[in-house]
């Protein structure tokens, strides 16, 4: 019999667990009632965002492998397909900070070669509080080494990311992991077992007791209680994976693979189920069959631990001795522990007794869905409100500039992509920090371009416009290294679902991002949910954060953002407005998240994009930059950056004369307002006029403003000189910016 | 003029293995051979390269396992008999361990893994991998490591130095060795060395991430063409 508070215990509600009932047509035991929990968790289950996820666009021409396996997969020509996901390991990031990031790297790393695709990039997107507490401090140093002790040890590159700080991400960090994995295009591997009598195998590290609930505490605020949970999170072994991949990618050139998955959230439990669902078919194991590192462990134990670096495949009938084989010449143990059965059942035994029997459909595919309650929150209209005049005076532009290159979002990330082997496999051809991830394909001339982006203070004030200023950013990165956008997928990082405003947060951002891919003809093909981020009631900034992975056809024109040679033309491309709301400029001088956010205009954004791949397809530019957090000043400065020394003379537009701004505000808006859309480009002086007449056809506002050279930073505005410093000066402030908190290890 | 060829040994952990690989068939355009560490055959080698990597994930000390590997005896045997044998990063850690070279590692000044372009000075010129370098000359590579951090006892540096065998130092980009570019705190700035009869050399910094302008640097080619060179003066098998 079990109770009440058994139930409770699970995570399932009073109504789910009649639903158990229901699909039983019995009373569960607890190990059944254990595999329903983790299956129904809101991990595993997106009971929450199912619903509005069917909303978002998933069909384009490339598209080989939509949502619902593993992992993305579209088409980049060359007969080869680019697989790619992203995921969060929030939760257990902050509970054991190294542990918790490096496992995340570890199962995103097997989501890719479970597709049958070698992993050849990683990207991170994180977030913290701010720098201040030393708690704050021990985290991210503890994530990033964890990433690079995953990373460096497997040999991925780790070759960027994005990072950002705020106070509502102290208590829940944001870790979230984008890997890009190639293969050819005709041979995609599926998470599915069929053919009855196939064997089912256990490849990989031996079960232990470690991150039972794993899926379930992720699926849970935090409270005082939360440290008590680091039993939960699991440890990597990066050494074993590395055996696993090569092992795995060894045995899929083979004809005798049916069907591959990774134990991830809710290990054996998931792998199974979820295989036998999309297959149709029943599975059965026998858990005494399955390598164990601790002794005594239960059927319960054993389907609900989340011990990494575990795969299950389905072999076919005959070709076990092969499989056997090359696991053996890795030092792999694999271990046949059941069948493929034709009833649907996910059947699970011990010793030879049935311990629990469930329909597999019932725990992959019918768990419960909500369509939660939404409420606009009510305090938005006057966050949003801000009157610009009541700010008071703005400091001079210099040291405003001097105070957003130094601030942790905005300086050199170099102190953590120093700690990450970004060029292992000898394919990275944008240096770490030099714009978009770019990687060339071996064997073809093309390249590989990727970005995160994500933008929390915009998406709390306004968090359908905020989802799309963040599609249209990250696919602006990949335009800017010359890379056509072709897929997406997306992490999506938020509070309790269970609270009106959130879920409404999280609609709002949902709507905003299918909008945009649809109008930049973008398909998600995956991606991720993490709700719960929140301790004590607090919730994290709503954080949607979007990976776009874009082709260059010639690698050789891949573009970084730093000016390659002085004397080259400067040109500003887009069309800057008066936009100072939700800027860091405004939370870094005036300490305001407020404000109206920065317009887009769909189609001038997808204009300009096709613009930037067509023009450095044709090698008219020298570099490319978005003008992103910290406005076109900031973008300015970081062009200069890195180039050894190269500085510029650059006189912009003032913006906002039209709209009775004080000549005080319009100088703020023109430096440090973060338009979308716009983008800082250098030219070869002799090819200015024909990229310009280019972008007028293309109906592309571009204008010249300045010229690369010397060693100043000069910037006027309207012809008044607004920021002139030695470039070194303002460079060393940026270089140190993150560094300082850390030690300085890194100069 | 025949290929040379390179046996690449792979051990559980390695992942420099194909970068090598691919810098010493695509871009250099020599023969190369992947040979797994059980193997006790290096198939006719002319060059062995232990690759970069965390063999068996360097849980113990960096190399102290796959040094036990079947291969490793006949790697000592080639060694010993002459023939001239590369050490990568985890490659180079390897070689300490199993006694081919002098020294230990220890963990980053700074504790913190390092990958970036470093500034390498050859210090000279009378090894297989080094002789078309000029004296001095200063190559741009990467390293990319946690451990290496070089240290020997002072009497096992005096000897290296007075017997010429510290083949690579970090300086700075014009060739200066200074504290402030000693990257990872190794003794006396020792980022590569050599064994008494100058065949086996050992260094921490990636030569095969250097072989090409579009990865950042094309410097590391001196390392693996040298080689090539010098065996070009001798017969070669196969």
């Amino acid at each position: 019999m079990i109770s009440d508070a058994t139930i409770a215990e699970h995570g399932l509600t009073a109504d789910e667990y009649q639903r158990v009932l229901a699909i039983l047509g019995r009373e569960p035991n607890v190990t059944e009632l254990g595999i329903f929990s983790v299956m129904w968790s809101e991990h595993c289950s997106y009971k929450s965002s199912r619903v509005h996820l069917r909303t978002l666009p998933t069909e384009g021409p490339r598209v080989l492998q939509g949502p619902g396996e593993n992992a993305g997969a579209v088409d980049i020509g060359n007969g080869l397909a680019a697989v790619f996901k992203i995921e969060s390991h929030n939760h257990p990031s902050f509970i054991e900070p190294y542990q918790g990031a490096a496992t995340g790297v570890g199962g995103i790393i097997r989501d890719i070669f479970t597709m049958g695709a070698r992993p050849v990039a990683l990207l991170n997107s994180l977030r913290f509080g701010p720098l201040a507490d030393p708690r704050t401090r021990q985290v991210v140093a503890g994530v990033v080494a964890g990433i690079a002790g995953y990373g460096n040890s497997i040999g991925i590159p780790t070759v960027g990311g994005e990072m950002g700080f705020d106070e509502t991400y102290a208590g829940n960090p944001l870790v979230n992991v984008f890997c890009l994995g190639v293969t050819e295009a005709d041979t995609l591997i599926l998470g599915q077992a069929e053919g009855v009598g196939n064997a089912v195998y256990y490849v990989g590290a031996k079960t232990g007791r470690d991150g039972i609930h794993g899926a379930t505490m992720a699926s849970a605020e935090f409270d005082e209680t939360t440290e008590e949970k680091r039993p939960n999170v699991q440890v990597g072994d990066p050494f074993m994976e590395k055996l696993l991949l090569e092992a795995c990618l060894e045995v899929m050139e083979t004809d005798a693979l049916v069907g591959i998955q990774d134990m991830g959230a809710a290990g054996l439990t998931c792998s199974t189920c979820e295989m036998g669902s999309r297959g149709g078919v029943g599975i059965e194991i026998d858990v005494a069959k399955v390598p164990q590192r601790e002794t005594g462990m239960n059927p319960y134990e054993i389907m609900l631990s989340e011990s990494q670096e575990r795969m299950l495949l389905v072999v076919r009938q005959g070709h076990e001795a092969e499989v056997e084989k090359i696991f053996e010449k890795w030092d792999l143990h694999a271990a046949r522990i059941g069948n493929v059965t034709d009833d649907g059942l996910l059947r699970v035994c011990n010793h030879g007794r049935v311990v629990a029997e469930i329909p597999n459909r019932a725990l992959a595919e019918e768990g419960p869905v909500y369509n939660r309650p939404t409420r606009r929150p009510s305090d938005l209209d006057e966050r949003k409100a801000l009157d610009l005049t009541t700010l008071g005076s703005s400091p001079p532009a210099a040291q405003v500039l001097g105070w957003l290159l130094a601030s942790p979002q905005i300086a050199s990330k170099r102190w953590v992509y120093r700690q990450y082997d970004h060029m292992v496999r000898t394919n990275t051809i944008v240096p770490a920090g030099m714009g978009a991830g770019v990687i060339r394909v071996k064997g073809t001339n093309r390249a590989l371009v990727f970005s995160v982006d994500g933008n929390g203070r915009y998406c709390l004030l306004d968090p359908y416009q905020g989802a799309m200023l963040a599609v249209a950013e990250s696919a602006r990165n990949v335009a800017c290294a010359g890379g056509m956008p072709v897929g997406v997928t997306n992490c999506l990082n938020f509070g309790n679902p269970e609270r009106p405003e959130i879920m409404w947060q999280f609609t709002q951002c949902v709507e905003g991002i299918g909008d945009a891919c649809r109008a930049l003809n973008l398909p998600i093909t995956g991606g991720n949910v993490s709700l719960y981020n929140e301790t004590d009631g607090l919730a994290i900034q709503p954080t949607p954060v979007i990976g776009v992975v874009g082709v260059v056809d010639n690698a050789t024109r891949a573009l970084g953002r730093v000016f390659r040679r002085d004397g080259s033309t400067v040109v500003l491309l887009g069309q800057s407005r008066a936009e100072l709301g939700g800027s860091e400029y405004l939370k870094l001088v005036y300490q305001r998240v407020a404000g109206k956010l920065p317009t887009l205009d769909l189609v001038a954004e997808h204009k300009l994009q096709q613009f930037l791949v067509s023009a450095i397809a044709d090698g008219l530019l020298e570099s490319a930059h978005d003008c992103a957090e910290g406005g076109t000043a900031v973008t300015l400065a970081e062009c200069c950056f890195e180039s050894g020394g190269i500085g510029l003379e650059v006189s912009l537009p003032p913006v906002g004369v039209d709209d009775g701004m004080s000549d005080e505000l319009t100088l703020a808006a023109t430096l440090f307002g973060e338009t979308a859309s716009c983008v800082v480009a250098s030219v070869a002086e002799s090819q200015a006029a024909e990229l310009l007449s280019r972008a007028i056809n293309a109906g592309v506002p571009a204008r010249v403003v300045g010229s690369t050279g010397g060693r100043r930073f000069r910037l006027s505005v309207d012809g008044a000189s607004a920021i002139d410093c030695p470039l070194d000066e303002i460079e060393r402030v940026w270089a140190h910016g993150l560094a300082r908190h850390f030690g300085g290890g890194a100069a | 003029m025949g290929k040379t060829k390179f046996v690449i040994i792979v051990f559980p952990g390695s992942n420099c293995d194909h970068d090598a690989h691919y810098a010493i068939t695509e871009v250099l355009g020599q023969e190369a051979e992947l040979v797994w560490h059980k193997d006790t055959d290096l198939r006719g080698a002319d060059v062995v390269v232990l690759p970069g990597g965390f063999s068996y994930g360097d849980y113990l000390r960096s190399g102290a396992i796959a040094r036990f590997s079947p291969v490793m005896r006949r790697v000592a045997e080639f060694a010993n008999s002459g023939g001239p044998v590369l050490g990568i990063c985890n490659g180079f850690q390897v070689l300490l361990e199993a006694g081919l070279l002098p020294g230990g590692m220890r963990r980053n000044q700074h504790l913190e893994f390092i990958c970036e372009h470093v500034s390498l000075r050859v210090e000279h010129t009378d090894t297989p991998f080094t002789q078309n370098a000029s004296a001095g000359q200063v190559l741009r590579i990467p390293i990319a490591h946690g451990e290496g951090n070089y240290y020997a006892p002072p009497e096992t540096i005096a000897e290296l130095e007075a017997n010429r065998r510290v083949i690579f130092r970090y300086t700075s980009p014009d060739g200066t060795v200074d504290e402030a570019w000693n990257v990872n705190g190794s003794t006396s700035a020792i980022a590569g060395i050599c064994n008494e009869s100058r065949n086996v050399v050992g260094l921490m910094p990636h030569p095969e991430r250097a072989c090409e302008h579009v990865v950042g640097s094309a410097d590391g080619r001196l390392v693996l063409e040298s080689v090539i060179t010098a065996l070009d003066g001798v017969t070669k098998a196969g």
